[in-house]
């Protein structure tokens, strides 16, 4: 019975061009996912009805407005929060809980202040791999402190760093955990714009060297499209939902300057600012019916 | 610079400050307080006191520092007391909602009884006058350090606690690399308001027991 029922199915992805390139399974999958916050008259549904697919080493960026639920949907899939319906899953098994194999850069770096830049990522790295030698251990940490430029600054605290330096901090402390999907949430958006195209140049590099899958959230629009295989649009809340999937069939590596005139680039940019101005914009809030007085 | 009037104001203000209020208390004990030994009594009456500070004489006929020596390890006995039991209970405060919500109201209570009114129980449950004392002057410096622990735990932001939920910190390893660092600041600050408190409170309790 079952296998009947696969059958098709299988025949269906055979044909799907994405599935023909990746040759795989979808690596992460969102099925139907909705998630509300508050009860009673406070509920307020932030995502709802949502499906993505990542394939393994593929390069996702999602595009939304702020407030639209980007940050909620990064907690989905890091496991920090459930959906209230619809599965996440990673590999086949459905994601319960946050786990090392999905590393997460914070938005706001999200660094200990009393713990020094090599500190802060020694207790990821001492965490995750207990049984490594000390040496081994060192030299995993300083191998990704100087992969983000930060040798100089190993033994400084937090409150010392630019931000962009925190975030470079957070990045390594991530990347050192050595995870099988990168989840980063706006790690740019607090950065002025020269510090952020330093570090989507390092993000690309990164990505370029151990092509990891990863998801990037962002409400650049240039930026997903400069880093990403794919970019899809996120409508505005409440209620989210994400829109057509664009694939950004740009050759790497990607020089900021000379795309900008490139028509395709500009073309895709109005594809995805398009769905993001019309359909998925926030709607007009409707105007509340006058309360009936309740008994 | 022009604005100073004369040098050696820094000592001379307070002098005269002080001996304003000597010479208000000489007129009080002349005039309208009889009972009230004039200031020069005072000091004769003192002289043993401060003049042999570390002598012993007798139980209570002993020199001034010796009494403060004693003071002073009171003190410290019950502070150590109120920490050791008013940063656990804070940390337990702060992390638990239902345990915060079953005792707050009696802590509330209990806070601003005076030390006065603790005393006469200590005597009851320890019999005799220093576990009394230290039983007293813990239970009235315990609050600030229960209360700020408590804040602080509950101030830690979301992401320090995600970081470790990330990594799968186990409940010790959050506990003593976030929670307790993360704390810290607010627990120095409750320990500071408690010495403060202890002090206060062993005047009240030596002169009762």
């Amino acid at each position: 019975m079952s296998a009947l029922l696969e059958a098709p199915r299988t025949a269906a992805r055979l044909i799907e061009p994405d599935y023909v390139r990746m040759s795989s399974l979808p690596f992460v999958k969102l099925e139907h996912v909705s998630k509300s916050y508050g009860t009673g008259e406070q509920r307020r549904e932030v995502l709802k009805d949502l499906d993505l697919e990542i394939h393994r080493g593929e390069f996702v960026a999602i595009i939304g407005y702020s407030g639209s639920g980007k940050t909620t949907l990064m907690s989905l899939l890091a496991g920090l929060t459930r959906p209230d319906s619809g599965t996440v899953t990673m590999d086949g098994r459905e994601i319960t809980g946050p786990s090392p194999e999905r590393g997460l850069v914070f938005q706001n770096y999200s660094l200990l202040p009393w713990l020094s830049v090599y500190d802060n990522i020694a207790l990821a790295v001492d965490q995750l791999f207990p049984g490594w030698p000390k040496q081994k251990r060192r030299e995993h940490i300083e191998k990704y402190i100087a992969m983000v430029s930060l040798t100089p600054a190993r033994h400084k605290r937090p409150h010392e760093l630019s931000g962009g330096m925190r975030q470079r901090v957070s990045l390594a402390r991530t990347l050192a955990m050595n995870p099988e999907v990168l989840l980063l949430d706006e790690p740019l958006s607090a950065l002025d714009a020269l510090t952020r195209a330093t570090l989507q140049d390092e993000i690309e590099d990164i990505w370029d060297r151990d092509r990891k899958t990863v998801l990037l959230i962002t409400n650049d629009v240039d930026e997903g499209l400069l880093l990403a295989d794919r970019v899809i649009p996120l409508s505005a809340g409440p209620g989210a939902t994400l829109g057509p999937s664009v694939t950004v069939d740009l050759d790497r590596p990607r020089d900021r300057k000379s795309i900008q005139r490139d028509p395709h680039f500009k073309r895709l940019r109005t594809e995805v600012l398009d769905y993001l101005l019309v359909a998925g914009a926030r709607q007009k809030p409707k105007r509340r019916e006058p309360m009936s007085v309740a008994s | 610079m022009n604005q100073r009037k004369f040098r050696g104001d820094w000592l001379l203000l307070p002098i005269a400050g002080m001996a304003a209020v000597v010479v208000l208390w000489a007129i009080s004990s002349k005039t309208w307080a009889p009972n009230l030994p004039t200031p020069w009594k005072t000091w004769q009456v003192s002289q043993p006191y401060l003049a042999q500070p570390f002598e012993k004489r007798g139980e209570l006929d002993q020199g001034i520092l010796r009494f403060t020596w004693y003071s002073l390890i009171l003190v410290a006995k019950g502070y150590t007391i109120a920490l050791l039991i008013g940063t656990p209970l804070g940390f337990v405060l702060g992390m638990s909602k239902l345990f915060a919500k079953t005792f707050d109201p009696i802590i509330q209570i209990l806070r601003p009884v005076s030390p006065l009114a603790w005393l006469p129980l200590g005597l009851v449950l320890f019999q005799k006058s220093e576990p009394a004392a230290l039983f007293t002057i813990a239970l009235c410096s315990m609050w600030p350090t229960v209360l700020n622990t408590a804040v602080g735990v509950r101030a830690i932001p979301q992401d320090y606690l995600n970081v470790a939920r990330v990594l799968n910190l186990s409940r010790t390893k959050t506990l003593l690399k976030i929670l307790l660092p993360a704390t810290l600041p607010y627990m120095f600050t409750g320990f500071r308001l408690s010495l403060g408190i202890a002090w206060l409170v062993i005047v009240a309790a030596e002169m009762l027991t």
